[in-house]
């Protein structure tokens, strides 16, 4: 889960996702690449539950058993905490490598990286033993350039890439307004398709219930009322191979009189 | 006021600039990334050189670099400043 830019919403869609994934009973490990600044726990809601974390493991002074917090509301996640008192160069490619290898023999069917924001060590390790990537965008001209960059990296920097394959790159744009899109002042959906020329895997409206989520630390994916909560299973469906069509994308429309008088 | 947006929609949004703007950096972005790694240093000797000479803004200056199957591509255009009469 990468995106270059802080602030698109990676550790909101990272939980969404790793809590997709192990809803439809896949065995499913999130991990939080952002040492120093770990955020990951509070949006899952077991910042209570930190004992040992990702850099302990790697560096050996806990085993991963130990570290892997078991979710409370979803059975099949496990949610690996960042460190919050050492500095990113405590990730090193062979620790990190260890461990997504350890937890796949330990039978996981996916491991979530959230990435840091910028291109430093945490992105690049993150990002570095990937299969596939998720590219957060919002409809931002910052975010989009990010992104960019984010995909140069991707198609230069990892394991994937040094052996002549290619990362699998999928496009989430978040924080979308339908609306603003409409009235012209936002970058549409097909617009940052075209600039990027990157497979959407899934449009997430703005919406009130993602702050509402991160504030009581249940994945927005629960929220199955809200339009945020539906778009990212719909993202997860799309992820596993289902042909899924995109929604939230038009304005809902109002009649005369509700437009005039609102 | 609802009914005063309601009459503002025709109203010509900054998401055009907003792409137009992007396709722009992002090409340039994209020639540096998949060129050789000189290419940007490249570029700001190439720019030191013609300043002696002429004042040139670093728009003026377009490096293109294009793999080819056989032998790589490197086209530099510049554009000089309007000659003062």
């Amino acid at each position: 889960m990468t995106s270059g830019k802080g602030g698109v919403g990676k550790t909101t869609t990272s939980a969404a996702f790793a809590t997709g994934l192990a809803l439809r009973g896949y065995k499913t490990a999130v991990i939080d690449f952002d040492v120093g600044l770990r955020n990951l726990d509070l949006i899952m809601g077991c910042e209570r539950r930190v004992v040992y974390d990702f850099v302990n493991v790697i560096n050996g002074e806990a085993s991963l058993k130990q570290a892997l917090i078991r979710d409370k509301r979803t059975e099949n996640l496990h949610v690996l905490p960042a460190s919050q008192t050492r500095d990113k160069d405590a990730l090193t490619k062979e620790g990190v490598g260890k461990v997504i290898n350890d937890l796949r023999e330990d039978h996981f069917d996916f491991v979530v990286c959230d990435s840091p924001a910028g291109i430093e060590r945490g992105a690049h390790m993150a990002m570095y033993f990937a299969d596939d990537a998720i590219v957060v965008t919002n409809p931002e001209v910052s975010s989009v350039r990010d992104s960019d960059r984010i995909l140069g990296l991707l198609q230069s920097k990892t394991q994937k890439a040094e052996q002549g394959d290619s990362v699998r790159e999928h496009l989430l744009i978040t924080r979308y307004s339908p609306s603003r899109v409409e009235a012209g002042e936002m970058l549409g959906m097909e617009d940052i398709l075209e600039i990027l020329a990157v497979p959407l895997i899934g449009v997430i409206p703005e919406s009130q219930s993602v702050l509402q989520a991160s504030n009581s630390g249940s994945p927005v994916i629960l929220d199955k009322a809200s339009d945020a909560g539906q778009a990212y299973d719909d993202f997860v469906r799309r992820f596993l191979g289902e042909t899924v069509p995109h929604r939230f994308l038009d304005v809902e429309k109002k009649g005369f009189f509700k437009r005039l008088f609102g | 006021m609802a009914w005063f947006d309601y009459f503002r929609q025709g109203k010509q949004g900054s998401a055009k600039l907003a792409k137009e703007r992007l396709q722009i950096v992002i090409a340039h972005e994209r020639i540096d990334r998949n060129g050789p790694e000189y290419l940007p240093q490249l570029r700001r000797d190439i720019m030191s050189v013609i300043r002696k000479y002429v004042p040139i803004t670093e728009e003026q200056v377009n490096v293109q670099f294009e793999k080819g199957t056989d032998y790589d591509v490197l086209e530099l255009n510049i554009a000089l400043p309007e000659r003062e009469h």
